[in-house]
Formats: C-alpha cells, structure tokens, sequence
C-alpha cells in the first residue's frame, strides 16, 4: 500500500504597511478616507489613556495597571473590522477594544483602580468584564458563539488572549469546541511575544500561534500587529468568513508589549534593550501618522487639534473617576446571590455594625 | 430500608401533590425535572458528555434528544472545562444550560470555570452579567468503579462564595431541586447520589413543582438525639434510626438537602431541643461540613448542648479502589455507635 498524505497545509501572514508607513498597493484593503483617519485617532485616543493611566499610578490614584502601549494597532484594526452588534470577549490587556467598543474610559480606568462598578457597562455595549486567569475567557467566546448560532444571530464573538494563554489547556478546550460546534468566534490572539518574562519561543515549539488553527480545522492567519491595515484586513476576512456560516478562525496579531507587564513588574530584569528598540522603530502609530501625512489626509494642524480634544476626553474621564463616590461597603455581599442567604446576611449586618461605628 | 419507609422520608412536607404522579426512581425524577424544564422553557439547554444519543452513562438525560434535537441537548467533546466554559458564555447570553460532568472525580479541570467564573460573574460586574447555569454530576462511593468515580468533594464547592449546592437524597426532592436549580438565576451544583440512584421509588408529582434551595428537611421528629446528613448518606441514616428507635432512642432526622447554603435554623432549633447532634457525610473528616455544622452548634447553642457534636465521615485518605471501599464508607452501625456514645456522654 502507497503511504498518502492525509493532510498539507500553509499559514499565510499579512503585511501591508511597513515600518516607514509604505503601504503594499495591490493589498490595500477598502476603506474609505474617512476610516483610514479613523483608524489612526482609535490608536491616538486609546494610547493617551493608557500614557494618562501609567501616570495615575505613579501617581498612587490608580492600582496596578497593565499597559496597552504597542499593540494599538491590533486593538483599532480589530474594531475598525467589527460590526455594531458584535461581542467583545476581553483578557486583560484590552481596554482599549474594551473603549473603543463604546465603554467609558473612567469605567475602565474603574476597573483597573479596582472598583468592579467598572464593569456596569452601558446597556447598549456588548462586551463582557475583563478575565484574569488567563485564556479563561476563550471558552465564554466560543459559548458565545454557540449562543449567537443557536439563536440565528448574525452577529460574532471575538474573544481575545495572548501568547502566554496559547500554552493553556483552556486555549487548546475553546479551538476544539469552536471548531466541533462551528461556533461564530473569532479568536483573536495579540501576541506581543512575552508572557511577563518569558518569550515566545518558550510557550510553543511551533513557529507561530496562526499555523496551529490547522489542527482544529478551520483557517488561521498570522498578521502584523503593528499595522493597522493589516490587522483591518485579517480581521475584515475573518468576519466575514464567520459571518456567512463557514465557522470559526483564529488571528495571530503578532507585536510587542512596549511596556512592563503590569505596572508590578520590571522588564529590564528580562530582555535586551536593544530589542525593545528595535520595536520602538516599528511602533503602529508612528508609521500610520507617515501612511496618512503623504497621503495628504493628515497634518500637524489636524494632529494637534485631535491631541488637544483627546486629552480633553481623558481629562473629563479623569474627573469622572475621581468623582465617583466611594462604594458602599454592603456591596462586597449584595452581588453575590440574587438574593442574599441568611449567613451572607449575617456577615453583611456584622461589617455594617463595624462600618456605622 | 424498606420502601415504604424510603418513601416516607418526604413525609410531613409540603408536597402539593395534586393531580396526577409517577412512581420513580432518582434516575427517573431527575429525568423527568429535566424534561420539565425544557417543556417549559427554550432556553433550556442539555450539554455535556454522551448526554444525547447515549443518555447519559447513568441514563439521567435518556430520550432528551429525541424529544428536544442536538440543539438543545448537545454531546460535547470529552473536555470538562470545555463544558463548564461554554455553558457559561452560553448562560450570559440568556440561555440556562444544565451542564453534566460525568462524575465528581473529573471535575477538576473544570474547577477553573466554576470557582473563578461561575461563582464571580455576577459580583465582578455588579449584576451587569449573570451566570444562570446548572452543573450536574454524580457524586460519592459505593457502585465498585475504577478510580476517581467515587469522590464526595462537596466541600471545594461549599467553600465557594457564589455557588450554591444541593444534593438530593429521594426521588421527590431530586425533581423538585432539579427545577428550582434551573429556575434559579445563580450557578448551582447539582450533586446526584448515584449510589441509590436506583435503590427505590416513590410518588413523584408531574409536571413542575420546586422543592426550596436553602431549606433542609425534618424527615423524622424526635426529641434525644439530632442525626444530620444528605445525599446517599442518608440511607444508612434512617437504618441508624430505626436500630436506634427499637432501643427506645426518640431521634430527629434531618435531610439537609441544600449543603450551601446551609439550613443553619433547622439544625439549631434541633439541636436546641435534642441537645446532641451527630452528622455524617462521607467526604473526607477534615474541612468537611460536619466541622461546620459542629461550629455553628457550638456558637449558637452550646448551653443547649448535652454532649459533643459526633461526626461520621469519610477518613482522611484517597477514596480506596472497591476491594477497600467498604473500609471507607460511613455505614449504619458506626452512625449507631456515635449516636450511643453522644447519648452515653
């Protein structure tokens, strides 16, 4: 009997703009002037948020805090390809999806000071609340997207992790159940190549994370993280193959944490200067503000007037946070049933004798 | 036990048994519950391993895809935490899945889900998302399996915030819990007593009826002793008593039915009558309910009390492979033995 091959396949990977803010013509995806602008003020706004949060918490007017810097183009492009009704599935490091999807910076800003009335969205936002353990939350997407085809809603979940969560069992649990149940989930991974101080190459033997959709039979895609363009027209081809029915697919954002894990963390400690350098020299913003300028749909006129009303925003959000009234110290019981059982009722009364004291 | 005597334990209850009813076993009950609930409402899911075309290995969800479709019972792959995940992305968006894990001893990888998911959900978002999900799964020693089919870890889930956890121990109750855990909007564990899951059979109403979350059952009234348990424990219990009862020993029995929360009312007023209380579980000694229950005892009826608190439980080891189990498992004659020393005190 001849040995067959049962199985062959490629990963392709997508780059359109590169460094320097050259776009590849002949893969340029349709958007219109007006969105290409768009994308770069996603990545404008969601970056002074996430300058204005480092600096709350060196400050002491924030808890630890886990920045974004470096991955606004996986964050925008994502968005950018979204519809309105689809659903955010976020880790932890997604708070500018979690913004752009309509959520206010000062609830955000809430949930990383660490008051869960962060996580009161806006009845109109589909987004789920921030998921610590990591790749956890893959699975709630795959559900959701087992929901939405039960239901016959044409909606999508995009559930979010990074590379660290690719090492997970849940990660391998959600690729299975999404590919088994053709569930109407995007798994969007950033990886921004270090799980706090271990690289990549440390969680997986395989050469990247978009190949591995092979093994749960249906289509992955590596794109560059740090370019809007391309992360817009992965995203765009994904949703749209999920959206007419054909099942799920999985992104590889591939990019890099500019900044320390969290705010706890000293990422000296563990990589070479010059890397993160040579990241600084593909930074997403940089090279979209160079697309946009020679396309003349950008100039300093225009930068400094969006800058001004950003920081104006991030202001007001600012002042909003800071205004919330401190919680009620009931409510670390009145959420945890519908209604509360006697003993919680019990342990409520004695922390409120305390409290009136 | 006799059946008759089996079956009485749902007496003095109020059981609005009009109309029509079944006589059914625990397999039957939690069937018949399960189909109820999916009669009654579409967004009542089945999911979980060989749930459909098999039955379940126990036959708990026999005939529900043929009645229901693929759709609403689902045979998913062989990954509990896969389960566990799904159905909760599944229940924030409005359906109420009844997740099945085959036995309590493969629960682990799902303990993820439920201890930091299901049980946070609402709280992280301060109601904004809720987790109305069922979690079934067999539970304890005593039908001869391979290893990890028997364990009783009731405890990991007691210890909890955010979770509720019942365990029936009749064919009534079984139904009745079934449905208020699917009409309930927080996540609860069903634990199923699968060592009597066929042992007998009684009246069980038609249709829907909820038997109360969060309140235990005075099975017997007595007045010299308070004999405590839940679940397949509860049949060597009521041996217990009735040895206890020809020996002219008056014991109350109380079913507690739901372990979290706990029915803390019941039991003192008890045990405030009878001064002695023994409990018997069979998870392991240590951090198990009975310590808790001893604590509540001691805190709010210790004048009241006329002897120490005597627990029967399972012993501090790996539950054995079945050649040993037997050496394990909390039987009528040690629970016998700890109600005569709390009485000899």
């Amino acid at each position: 009997m001849p040995i067959k091959t049962i199985y062959q396949a490629e990963t392709e990977r997508l780059d359109i703009l590169d460094k320097d803010g050259k776009a590849d013509s002949s893969l340029m995806p349709d958007l219109s002037r007006e969105r290409l602008v768009e994308a770069y003020k996603m990545m404008i706004r969601i970056r002074k948020m996430d300058e204005k949060i480092l600096n709350l918490q060196r400050q002491g007017r924030m808890g630890t805090y886990g920045s974004i810097r470096g991955q606004e183009a996986c964050q925008a492009g994502i968005k950018l390809a979204m519809d309105e009704g689809d659903w955010t599935i976020p880790s932890f490091r997604e708070h500018g999806i979690q913004v752009l999807a309509g959520i206010p910076m000062h609830q955000v800003m809430a949930i990383w000071k660490g008051d869960e009335r962060g996580h009161v969205y806006p009845e109109n936002v589909r987004c789920l609340p921030v998921s610590v353990p990591v790749g956890s939350q893959l699975l709630h997407g795959v559900g959701v997207g087992m929901a939405l085809r039960l239901k016959g809603d044409k909606a999508v979940a995009v559930a979010y992790a990074g590379d660290g969560a690719t090492s997970e069992g849940d990660f391998h649990e959600a690729m299975n159940f999404a590919g088994v149940f053709k569930s109407r989930c995007l798994i969007f991974i950033q990886n921004n190549q270090w799980a706090i101080s271990v690289p990549f190459k440390n969680q997986t033997a395989a050469g990247s994370i978009a190949q591995r959709a092979h093994g749960y039979g249906f289509p992955g895609l590596q794109v560059d993280g740090n370019d809007v363009l391309a992360v817009y027209a992965g995203a765009k081809k994904a949703l749209d193959h999920i959206r007419s029915g054909k099942g799920p697919y999985l992104i590889e954002a591939l990019t890099y944490r500019m900044e320390n894990h969290t705010t706890a963390d000293d990422h000296t400690r563990y990589r070479p200067k010059e890397e993160v350098e040579y990241w600084l020299d593909r930074d997403p913003v940089k090279r979209m503000k160079i697309f946009l300028t020679k396309k003349k749909l950008w100039t300093e006129k225009k930068e400094k007037d969006y800058l001004e009303q950003v920081k104006k925003e991030v202001e007001d959000e600012v002042k909003k946070l800071e205004a919330m009234p401190p919680a009620p110290a009931s409510d670390i019981f009145d959420f945890m049933y519908e209604t509360l059982p006697q003993n919680l009722k019990e342990q409520r009364e004695a922390l409120m004798s305390e409290v009136r004291q | 036990m006799s059946e008759q005597a089996a079956s009485a334990q749902t007496g003095g209850q109020d059981m609005t048994m009009v109309g029509k009813t079944e006589k059914l076993n625990i397999v039957q009950a939690i069937n018949r519950g399960l189909y109820a609930c999916m009669e009654e409402d579409d967004n009542v899911l089945v999911m979980g391993e060989d749930v459909g075309v098999d039955g379940g290995v126990f036959r708990v969800t026999d005939g529900l895809v043929q009645a229901f479709g693929p759709d609403r019972v689902i045979d998913t792959p062989l990954a509990e935490s896969g389960i566990v995940g799904t159905a909760i992305g599944m229940s924030v968006m409005g359906f109420r899945p009844v997740a099945e894990i085959q036995f309590m001893g493969f629960v682990y990888p799902a303990v993820n889900q439920l201890m930091g998911h299901a049980a946070r959900y609402r709280n992280r978002t301060r109601g904004r998302f809720t987790c109305p999900l069922v979690v079934r799964m067999p539970y304890g020693g005593g039908i001869h399996p391979p290893e990890h089919h028997s364990e009783s870890y009731e405890s990991l889930f007691i210890h909890t915030p955010g979770i509720k956890v019942v365990i029936p121990s009749t064919p009534y109750d079984a139904k009745g819990l079934l449905i208020s855990a699917v009409h309930d909007n927080d996540p609860v564990l069903y634990l199923e007593p699968k060592a009597i899951y066929r042992a007998f059979r009684e009246e069980v109403p038609s249709g829907l009826y909820e038997v109360p979350i969060g309140k235990a059952n005075v099975v017997r009234e007595g007045t010299d002793i308070t004999l405590i348990s839940y679940g397949a424990m509860m049949r060597p219990l009521l041996q217990a008593q009735e040895i206890l009862s020809k020996e002219g020993v008056s014991a109350e029995v109380i079913d507690l039915r739901t372990v979290s929360p706990l029915d803390a009312e019941t039991v003192i007023a008890s045990v405030t009558k009878t001064g002695r209380a023994v409990v018997v579980h069979e998870a392991p000694k240590t951090n198990g309910l009975g310590g808790e229950i001893a604590a509540l005892i001691s805190e709010r009826a210790l004048l009241h009390l006329l002897a120490p608190v005597e627990r029967v439980a399972g012993f501090d080891v790996a539950f054995p492979f079945p050649l040993l189990e037997k050496n394990y498992l909390p039987n009528r004659d040690r629970i016998v033995k700890a109600a005569r020393k709390a009485l000899d005190f």
